[in-house]
């Protein structure tokens, strides 16, 4: 066996594990669509995703206060990270020391290797009592376990990612341009907000999106704190049962009920789209943000 | 003149407050879980299985998930590293570098990045179901796997990335193929961030339940062929705070502290292992 | 015979010429200096020779260069066999993430040699060739980014001659160096001439007026002079090659 007939094996193993790689994510959207095709075929999407009835005994599907649930949890989420994290991540990037920018990383990653049921482990022993007592105080009974605490719990685990992505696309603004504004005699802050934030705001608006897709996500530390009731929350103190708690909680029963299996499929598929259009849009914004400064 | 600076300060002060909560979150959440969880934690729980009734506050301890996490995030990372690695190679310039089936490719990988791990979980059960198999540590790795694959190929190929070409043409210009220079120069290169990308994986391994819950099932049992159902920590934690008596209950936070350590050492031993190698790489 | 005979060569880099019909002969065993000012195509030209101009991308190349009398830039031609004839020396110097010894055991290793008493002896016969043998033999376990930056460039000298290379490629290969070491490097190739032809890029034209027994100037990717030293240094012949001679042109 030649060396030059080993090369060429060698990158035709792996050419042939990237394609695998490539069919294997389609396979994923495959197997799901396929496993929904059975409620789909007996329940109008329309219903499907817009009812709020959910008597899997009786064949009844209606998605929507889920849906809600976890547009309700991940927005409240979004709503604390983004003025947090923006806020850091421009600290980080325009007027921390580089000691500073060093020792954040590290923390960062710390916070992103947090298994998710630790962090749910935080919210139960942590954030439910304070939801509770904060519901006494304003007057209105909460058992804690409510849209607030998934939101503030989901908030802490998708700081890390909103924070480093706003980070680096803030660093990839060229020197120079600050140098023009600061040389024309502005402070740093005015720099930073006409100049830094309107040149990387594709790519901040691009990570807030790669955060709200973690955070729609998310299954196992909302799942612990958020209550799991099938409602439409109409505060944000009252429970809610987000998408993946759904999926999470009923696969036990998934065999036992006719149909129940493949709507839950379905709700995977929902899920897996509506992330993957994030994903996509997100990563073609960063892409073009890379080749319009290269 | 005085509003710009009053601004620039108020400014300044909020960001600052945000880095607070950033940090003080980090510090909410260590402490947190360590100060309920470590005094929980007994020998007992760390050497032993479930005995009967463990669930209602009988004797025994979490072996069985302590072993079982290790076991399917060994599995998993292994077979992610087997897959990962080619991958990220043959992204290279010199092999597929510029071809429409490695854009795709890094197009997929950055797809799956972002898939939460119960989709691959339910992916995972949709396709045991298919083959007629149960929840097993097997089904287990096959979902960590793919959970932990894109995470490890997008550490890996920032790496590799970043080994200069004048290095890899030193190479080439001594008559190497390139496979040679892969493996025997640009690993070496590349070996921190490698073995960093690997260590962040099976972190993630040993600590993502939502793929297991459907794939791996439970037991008490420790774990014993790839066919079996294998218990997992995140998973015993989420099943032991469950139930409604305190003492239980107590071995919830003892089970969760123990996750805890285990991946903060994990991620320190990765910091130190890097640092270590950089000795030989210049630059 | 000529060791090197460049016919009709052309190089575009999408689109834009870098070489324009170059044909010249470049004599064997002679140090044969490219100069010319920057941009002009020496690395281009100098990047031919081994077909490292393979890993730029967008090159386009044509026309011929033969060695010993076979077009290398056929696509036919056994790239590592050719590789194995050319050693090749960078401008800034990239030891290979391993030992000292490693590192010039690399060629020798890749192409087969096992035996440890003769790679000993190669070490050895190419640190030495190379002027680096007395400063590293009580440290050849040691990892070779320990160096500095002048014995990195010995080290790779060494690298390149392990393989036993008939030629030997310098792209501006004492430029990262300070004076010391590039006098070492430059008295190195000095002596290593005759054995090898050697092809240098250089912009200093002191340097190449050191070294040089043959000369190429290249401008803007044309061949516009070329000959023996002494003539072209003495008598340019070209209106440009006088220009730039006399420092006009950089």
């Amino acid at each position: 066996m030649s060396r030059g007939f080993r090369d060429r094996a060698a990158a035709a193993v792996m050419g042939a594990i990237a394609l695998s790689c490539l069919l294997l994510a389609f396979g994923i959207a495959v197997a799901l669509v396929l496993k929904s095709r059975p409620i789909l075929a007996t329940t109008p999407i329309g219903r499907l995703l817009f009812s709020s009835s959910w008597r899997p005994s009786r064949g009844d599907f209606g998605f929507y206060p889920f849906i809600i649930g976890t547009l309700w949890v991940s927005g409240l989420a979004m709503a604390f990270a983004i003025p947090i994290c923006l806020l850091g991540a421009i600290y980080l990037s325009e007027y921390a020391n580089s000691r500073l920018r060093a020792a954040a990383k590290p923390l960062l990653d710390m916070l992103a290797g947090i298994p998710p049921v630790v962090f749910g482990l935080w919210g139960v022993l942590g954030i439910v009592p304070l939801v509770s007592k904060l519901g006494t105080r304003l007057g209105s009974f909460t058992t804690g376990y409510s849209v607030l605490a998934g939101g503030i719990v989901l908030a802490v685990m998708v700081f890390p990612i909103i924070v480093s992505v706003t980070e680096e696309v803030l660093r990839k603004v060229p020197q120079e341009v600050r140098e023009a504004s600061l040389s024309l005699g502005a402070t740093r802050w005015q720099t930073t907000k006409h100049v830094v934030l309107k040149a990387a705001f594709p790519g901040v608006f691009a990570a807030i999106i790669l955060g709200f897709s973690r955070a729609f996500g998310e299954t196992m530390a909302v799942l612990m704190v958020v209550g799991n009731v099938a409602i439409i929350p109409k505060s944000v103190l009252d429970p809610a049962y987000p998408l993946p708690a759904l999926i999470a909680n009923n696969f036990g029963e998934m065999m036992s009920v006719p149909l129940y299996d493949s709507a839950l499929m379905f709700a995977a598929l929902l899920l897996l789209a509506v992330v993957l259009v994030f994903n996509v849009l997100a990563t073609l914004v960063l892409h073009a943000v890379e080749r319009r400064i290269a | 003149m005085d509003r710009r600076r009053l601004e620039e300060a108020v400014f300044k002060a909020l960001m600052l407050l945000s880095l607070g909560m950033l940090a003080a979150s980090l510090g909410w959440v260590l402490l947190t879980v360590l100060v309920r969880g470590l005094p929980a934690l007994t020998l007992e729980m760390i050497t032993q299985i479930p005995r009967g009734g463990f669930y209602l506050g009988g004797e025994g301890g979490v072996l069985n998930a302590i072993t079982g996490s290790l076991c399917l995030a060994l599995g998993a990372t292994a077979a992610a590293l087997l897959l990962a690695l080619p991958i990220v190679f043959f992204l290279q310039r010199e092999y597929g570098g510029g071809s429409r089936l490695a854009a795709l490719t890094q197009l997929s990988l950055d797809v799956m990045w972002g898939i939460p791990s119960i989709v691959y979980g339910a992916f995972g059960f949709a396709v045991m179901m298919y083959l007629g198999l149960r929840a097993s540590l097997l089904g287990g790795i096959i979902a960590l796997c793919l959970v932990e694959l894109p995470i490890m190929a997008r550490a890996m190929h920032e790496v590799v990335k970043m080994v200069p070409v004048e290095l890899k043409e030193s190479s080439y210009a001594l008559g190497a193929t390139r496979l040679e220079t892969a493996a025997r120069v640009v690993w070496r290169h590349a070996l921190p961030g490698l073995l960093t990308a690997v260590m962040l994986a099976f972190g993630r391994g040993i600590g993502d339940a939502a793929s297991v819950l459907f794939t791996a099932g439970y037991t008490d049992n420790l774990p014993s062929s790839l066919n079996e159902p294998v218990a997992s920590l995140p998973l015993a934690v989420f099943f032991l705070i469950g139930t409604p008596f305190a003492k239980v209950q107590q071995r919830a936070y003892a089970s969760g502290a123990i996750l805890l350590v285990m991946v903060l050492l994990l991620s320190i031993g990765a910091r130190m292992l890097a640092r270590r190698h950089q000795a030989y790489v210049q630059r | 015979m000529p060791h090197i005979s460049i016919r009709n060569l052309n190089v575009t880099y999408d689109g834009h010429p870098a070489l324009r019909d170059v044909s010249v002969d470049l004599p064997d065993g002679q140090i044969t200096v490219i100069i010319g000012p920057s941009g002009c195509g020496k690395t281009t030209l100098l990047r031919c020779c081994n077909r490292l101009i393979d890993l730029t991308e967008g090159a386009r190349v044509s026309g011929s260069v033969l060695i010993d009398g076979a077009n290398i830039l056929d696509p036919s031609a056994d790239l590592l066999a050719l590789r194995k004839k050319t050693g090749y020396l960078a401008q800034k110097p990239y030891p290979l993430p391993m030992s000292i010894y490693d590192n010039v055991a690399y060629g020798p290793r890749l192409h087969g040699m096992r035996d440890r008493r003769q790679l000993d002896q190669i070490v050895e016969r190419c640190l030495r060739a190379s002027s680096l043998w007395e400063e590293v033999r009580a440290r050849l376990r040691k990892p070779a980014a320990k160096l500095s930056v002048g014995q990195q460039q010995r080290l790779c000298l060494a690298r390149a001659l392990a393989v036993e290379p008939e030629v030997l490629l310098g792209d501006e290969a004492t430029s990262a160096l300070d004076p010391l070491s590039a006098q070492l490097v430059e008295k190195r190739l000095i002596e290593l001439r005759g054995r090898y032809t050697i092809v240098l890029v250089t912009h200093i034209l002191r340097q190449a007026r050191r070294l040089a027994d043959y000369v190429l100037f290249l401008y803007l990717g044309e061949l516009v002079e070329h000959g023996p030293a002494a003539e072209v240094f003495a008598n340019p012949r070209d209106a440009r090659t006088q220009a730039y001679l006399a420092g006009e042109v950089s």
